[in-house]
């Protein structure tokens, strides 16, 4: 069984998010300076093992892992042998034997995380499993909420509307679950055939399929990713139909507040459902978002894999040990 | 070859009373209190013991031929025995299927070799299970084929289905169907609800179940020939067949011991072992398949043993293959979950499948003077839990690690040889 792993939101608890988000504070410091690299990892390997292909994700935790001046190693699937037939077991413990500290896993099965994390000693962090989770992208989005509307102490009161094909959505799920913990009252926004079945109190606080009857009143608006190929599964009639319905049209983007932050997990379908320019929106902070990821991928890092010392010593010689690193 | 099996409490469907058996070659000699043994005979203590018909299991699999790396005929036969069985109707999904005589004889030849439960090869409806021909019913009829079914897939087609019944009609064979509208299902893992949703796992649908069980029982109704549905899960499931049978319908249905002991909720673990199918449903689920075998709407008890190798089932949820072990397992389970008067436990494993499955002739028989010595001792209150190392099947693919089970066998009378003793096999 794994050290502390991160396989989904549940694994943090409010108060374990809390802790990360006060951690990436200290790393979008670390981000700002003209060398944004600090020790606190030095010695530790992480490998990031994607199944499945994420070039953003993946680029985003390398960054992370290497300004913390950890060792990376990279896990295509693509190019390995799990072509040649060998299991994921196999390919995990071979990997774990090189020396590994942490796994970074991007998976298309749900749960394949939580499996390797029952076949390593190493930390696994959940870079997106199938439907289910992507704690860390629920991280940023928090993070990215809280940094843009100074929302340090949490998210009470605080009123969202997630919009889209959430049944398929493992953002949507780590990310409902994230705002929800912290206070947050969160509204998913789809038909019927993009909702999970028997979607819930548990779920969500709130199912509705009229976007417009709530868009003026949300403090955040997330849009999620539109996939073509289901179309071909009858969940939506057609793209024209789904923007008409659930779209950010310019008609609805003069319905919104003039504090309201717009989200996506990216990448964008243009014209679907986003079909405004996203630069002429005030509260978009989808790149923010991206950039966001670094420091709460670092957070999250130091968080599993940190001695407890000080995360941002200026120079290398300052590696003592103090308390007021994180504690549990 | 004697057997003298003394002071066990005799259940069979005339009732129940202590007394021995004295079992001479394949047949009772004599049942009776206090029968003294002879210089010949071999003495069993069943004091204390339930003495039954042996029971019969209308749907394994043992993988022979074709996947012989996770179970074999010989192995699966073992584990049989050790479940009390005496005998088993194998399902026909192997490589190649059971839809030519060749295929059939083979595998009862090799339960004949392994000798130690009657294996009885089912055949598949279709060529290749491919949902598209019918195979020769009345060829594999000749060649001792009782039951015939596509099992793990449904037949799709309504028209290729009607045909099947009115074909076979008069052919003394009986249909048994898998339901599953396949449309409904693409991709599923799990039961489509609740857990399913949180664990963002694609759901198994009840009604994808439910729809085919309601037009086969239609065509049932429209042909006049009589089906066996294979493993309901639903609690919809179990009311269909129930109102069914109030219309005089001639159907049966069989439920395993893991659609009414486990639920879906044991998918959190994202642990491949708890997936099968029709999928594990909820406590709804369980208190209706429990209460429809209470009832008789539910006629049989049936294991889907179905083994994997371990390789096999670490894998995520959607790449590892459905099923779990069950013939070692299935009387503790029963007797551990079911709230059922003991002597329609056994006729649930018993005399009913035997019917089901066209052997009664010869297993789930009275234990009475002349009858074949098909024979189940168990000790009905023993509470025990599996140890995967243990099991005779070639698989470990058991869900029940951990988990108390009530019930368990101890001898079993194939053909009057006793195939275990003290809970070991072989003979």
């Amino acid at each position: 069984m794994s050290a502390r792993s991160l396989l989904t939101i549940d694994d943090l608890g409010s108060s374990g998010i809390m802790r990360v988000l006060d951690l990436a504070d200290h790393m979008a410091e670390v981000n700002r300076r003209p060398n944004p690299k600090v020790p606190a990892l030095r010695g530790k390997t992480v490998c990031n093992v994607f199944f499945e292909d994420s070039t953003r994700t993946r680029l985003s935790f390398e960054t992370a892992a290497k300004r913390l001046s950890a060792d990376t190693m990279t896990f295509a699937a693509s190019q390995s042998s799990i072509n040649k037939g060998e299991s994921l077991r196999d390919t995990i413990e071979t990997i774990a034997a090189m020396g590994v500290d942490a796994f970074v896993v991007r998976h298309k099965s749900s749960g394949a995380p939580q499996l390797i994390a029952g076949w390593t000693q190493a930390s696994v962090i959940n870079a997106g499993d199938g439907w289910h989770a992507h704690p860390t992208q629920a991280l940023l989005d928090a993070y990215t909420v809280r940094t843009a509307l100074s929302r340090t102490g949490g998210f009470d009161g605080l009123r969202m509307a997630i919009v889209g094909d959430v049944k398929h959505s493992r953002v949507a799920r780590s990310t409902v679950q994230a705002f929800r913990m912290l206070g947050a009252h969160v509204t998913v926004v789809a038909p019927r055939t993009l909702l999970p079945p028997d979607v819930g109190d548990r779920f969500a606080d709130a199912v509705t399929d009229r976007l417009d009857d709530l868009i003026g009143d949300v403090d955040v608006l997330y849009l999620l990713r539109m996939q073509h190929e289901r179309m071909h599964e009858a969940l939506v009639p057609s793209l024209r139909e789904y923007t008409t319905r659930f779209g950010l049209t310019p008609r609805r983007a003069a319905m919104l507040g003039p504090q309201t932050l717009v989200m996506h997990p990216g990448p964008m379908n243009r014209g679907v459902e986003i079909a405004v320019d996203p630069a002429e929106l005030p509260g978009a902070v989808i790149t923010q978002q991206v950039t966001n990821g670094i420091a709460v991928r670092m957070a999250v890092l130091f968080d599993l894999l940190g001695s407890g010392g000080p995360i941002a010593p200026t120079t290398d010689a300052a590696t003592d040990v103090t308390t007021e690193g994180p504690t549990e | 070859m004697s057997l003298l099996i003394t002071g066990g409490r005799i259940i069979d469907r005339d009732g129940e009373r202590i007394g021995d058996v004295r079992v001479v070659d394949a047949h009772v000699a004599e049942v009776g209190p206090a029968l003294e043994p002879g210089d010949d005979d071999r003495v069993i203590d069943a004091a204390g013991l339930v003495v039954s018909p042996g029971f019969v299991d209308l749907h394994v699999h043992l993988r022979e031929p074709g996947r012989e790396e996770a179970e074999t005929i010989e192995t699966g036969s073992r584990a049989a025995a050790l479940g009390g069985y005496t005998a088993v109707v194998a399902m026909p999904n192997t490589d190649p299927t059971q839809d030519s005589v060749e295929v059939v004889d083979f595998v009862r030849r090799q339960g004949e070799r392994a000798g130690l439960c009657e294996v009885l090869p089912s055949g598949s409806i279709t060529v290749g299970r491919a949902g598209e021909t019918l195979t020769p019913f009345a060829e594999l009829a000749g060649a001792g084929v009782t039951l015939f079914t596509d099992d793990g897939n449904g037949v799709q087609d309504p028209l290729l289905m009607r045909r099947a019944l009115e074909y076979a009609d008069g052919l003394g064979i009986t249909l048994a169907q898998h339901c599953e509208v396949e449309r409904l299902t693409a991709g599923a893992v799990m039961h489509e609800g609740d857990c399913c949703s949180r664990l963002g796992l694609p759901g198994w649908p009840a009604i994808a179940e439910e729809l085919m069980l309601h037009r086969d029982i239609e065509l049932v109704r429209l042909t006049g020939v009589p089906m066996h549905f294979l493993h309901l899960s639903t609690a919809r499931s179990v009311e269909l067949v129930r109102r069914a049978k109030a219309d005089g319908l001639s159907i049966t249905a069989e439920a395993t011991p893991h659609h009414f002991s486990l639920t879906d909720e044991r998918l959190a673990s994202y642990d491949a072992i708890y997936k099968v199918n029709p999928p594990l449903r909820t406590a709804h689920d369980i208190a209706a398949i429990r209460a429809g075998l209470a009832d008789g709407t539910i006629d049989a008890i049936a294991t889907d043993h179905a083994p994997h190798v371990a390789e096999a089932k670490e894998q995520p949820l959607d790449q590892a293959p459905p099923g779990m072990l069950g013939l070692e397992t299935a009387l503790g389970v029963s007797l551990a979950h079911l709230d059922m008067p003991l002597a329609e436990v056994i006729a649930a494993m018993s005399w009913k499948p035997a019917s089901i499955a066209g052997v009664a002739d010869r297993h789930g028989r009275p234990i009475a003077v002349g009858e074949p010595a098909n024979l189940a001792v168990f000790d009905p209150d023993v509470e025990w839990e599996v140890i995967p190392a243990r099991l005779a099947s070639k698989s470990r693919n058991t869900p029940y690690v951990g988990v108390a089970l009530r019930g368990r066998v101890v001898h079993t009378i194939f053909n009057g040889h006793a195939v275990v003793v003290d809970g070991i096999a072989g003979r």
